[in-house]
């Protein structure tokens, strides 16, 4: 490259840096003013008291059950949650993507329907369902398999059957396209090689998929623990999770020491999931699997 | 091996048929003519249409809702558009890293968000506003846009933006006739994204809307703490039929990429 040429070409670089910052000033100034900030200044707060430096609120971990307990029930929620989409989620994506065009396509719009439609009317939905007279209590009964009708609403299992319901396409979204990515050779390759198709599934294609599997167990296992519209309207109270935990430190106990701290706990499980996960597959790859 | 074929798409059928009852069954439970939410309705009727359509409360939170979603999207989708043509002019890492910040909203509980956001407000008087609604609104429907545009623009020969200037045409003019043409089906699959994450948006909405800026999934949400009103049927058929309506539009606007290309 000759001399004269390198002067130019720096400045031309300064300015393109320029406009790359300048297109990107407003969405980040709209993501750090409403997010990046309050979250420092959460972070702030949950060490402070009186004005002075205190870990008094995360000393409450320790000694107050409620906090401890309701972080393990939120946690043994999200294995639930996690483990019934997968079960759930990878057959679907499986046959999804080894279908015709049409077929393929007809399953993924009755996933992603779903995935469009309010959170709200989904619980709603889930409660008239699940109600002591709703639909599967009168069919169940009907049907002569039970005498009174089940309790399966205001309590865990309703939360569940909801929640899964709920995440069951951030599960399947990402395993497709994984999935669809797997060339039919290597499968047909395995087959001709004698192989069982059970066999061929597990040496073949179950691996080829695992950064699908990844991908929608972390999304969906990271959405459970900060979920907070199903189980306030159908855990019925029974189902405390830290999201709740949160909000009543604010709405009821104007406590801002306590819910900073859950806060900053709560962020950290999810920044330490999402680092383990970069582990096997990127973060862009997970939010960009859809 | 047809037997366990034949085993795994039954079972897949079901999965669906599970996925969509809930969504499905709120249709007939809205037209009922009767106070409980019975299955099959005793009777038809429309009275819960009529008692929202009646119902000034409801209708000002549906004008709430309605002016918030539309006016967050258009805001994301330029501002989201902008970001994500920048990120991908760029290679340096530092702004890579600054495409996961903008990825954040997607990854924050959302409930801490709405804490945050809460935070902020009461100390700048946001709340309960409009402006605030909104803006808070454009931050969640950013990671949209941005991941919708990036794709678009993926597909997009960077070429063609030499070849405009190099004939004389400026940065502006080249992105606007050059370009934006171009990736137009992501960014309006962006902006209709957009729109239902905030027509639909509710944690945010509880903490920071109320007085006469209550969203209508604020007050729907409240009005299910206190009984299942059959009212909410009629709501929730309605928000679901536009849900519908967008993804069916999202499906033909990729439809219209691809004829294209």
């Amino acid at each position: 490259m000759a001399m004269s040429s390198v002067n130019p070409s720096l400045a031309h670089q300064r300015r393109e840096a320029r406009l790359v910052l300048l297109l990107l000033a407003p969405a980040l100034a709209v993501v750090g003013g409403l997010l990046i900030v309050p979250l420092g200044w959460l972070a702030w707060q949950s060490v402070r008291q009186d004005g002075g430096f205190t870990l008094a609120h995360y000393a409450r971990f320790l000694t107050d059950d409620v906090y401890w307990m309701t972080f393990l029930q939120t946690f043994r929620m999200a294995f639930i949650v996690t483990a019934a989409a997968l079960l759930l989620g990878y057959p679907v994506a499986y046959v999804a993507a080894g279908a015709s065009r049409r077929w393929s396509l007809f399953i993924l719009a009755m996933v992603v329907l779903p995935f469009w439609t309010s959170v709200l009317v989904r619980a709603y939905a889930w409660l008239i369902l699940l109600q002591r007279r709703g639909l599967v209590n009168t069919a169940l009964t009907e049907l002569g398999l039970v005498d009174a009708p089940l309790t399966l609403v205001n309590n865990e299992f309703g939360t569940i059957v909801a929640t899964v319901h709920i995440l069951l396409p951030f599960m399947v979204l990402p395993l497709y396209a994984t999935m669809q990515k797997i060339p039919p050779e290597l499968t047909m390759a395995g087959s001709s090689l004698g192989g069982t198709p059970l066999h061929v599934f597990l040496r073949v294609f179950l691996p080829l998929s695992m950064p699908g599997v990844v991908a929608g167990m972390v999304l969906v296992f990271v959405l459970t623990l900060g979920f907070y519209i199903t189980p306030e309207l159908l855990g019925g109270g029974r189902t405390y999770m830290v999201s709740m935990l949160v909000s009543r430190n604010i709405e009821v106990y104007n406590e801002w020491g306590a819910a900073s701290s859950i806060s900053v706990v709560l962020l950290a499980c999810v920044f330490f999931i999402f680092r383990l996960a970069s582990f096997v597959i990127p973060f862009e790859r997970i939010m960009g699997a859809r | 091996m047809a037997v366990s074929k034949l085993l795994l798409r039954a079972f897949v059928g079901l999965v669906l048929l599970w996925l969509i009852i809930p969504i499905v069954i709120i249709v007939p439970m809205s037209f009922s003519g009767a106070r409980f939410l019975a299955f099959p309705p005793p009777s038809w009727s429309l009275r819960w249409y009529e008692a929202y359509l009646a119902s000034p409360a409801w209708m000002q939170a549906t004008r709430v809702s309605l002016t918030v979603a539309v006016a967050s999207a258009i805001i994301a989708t330029v501002m989201g558009t902008a970001a994500a043509y920048a990120l991908s002019l760029a290679n340096s890492r530092l702004v890579r890293s600054l495409q996961v910040v903008l990825m954040l909203p997607l990854v924050v509980p959302i409930v801490i968000t709405a804490v945050g956001v809460f935070l902020v407000y009461a100390n700048v008087g946001l709340l309960a506003t409009m402006t605030g609604l909104i803006l808070a609104n454009v931050m969640l429907g950013l990671p949209y846009v941005i991941t919708s545009v990036l794709v678009g623009l993926r597909k997009f020969d960077p070429a063609q933006e030499m070849v405009s200037r190099s004939l004389g045409m400026n940065r502006l003019r080249t992105f606007f006739i050059v370009t934006l043409p171009q990736i137009r089906p992501s960014v309006i699959t962006g902006l209709l994204f957009a729109f239902i994450s905030a027509l639909d948006e509710t944690v945010v909405a509880l903490f920071i809307s109320g007085g006469q800026y209550q969203t209508l999934t604020k007050r729907m949400f409240t009005a299910l703490r206190d009984e299942i009103d059959p009212t909410i049927a009629a709501i929730s058929t309605l928000l679901t039929a536009v849900s519908f309506l967008v993804v069916m539009l999202v499906a033909l606007n990729a439809r219209g990429e691809r004829g294209r290309a």
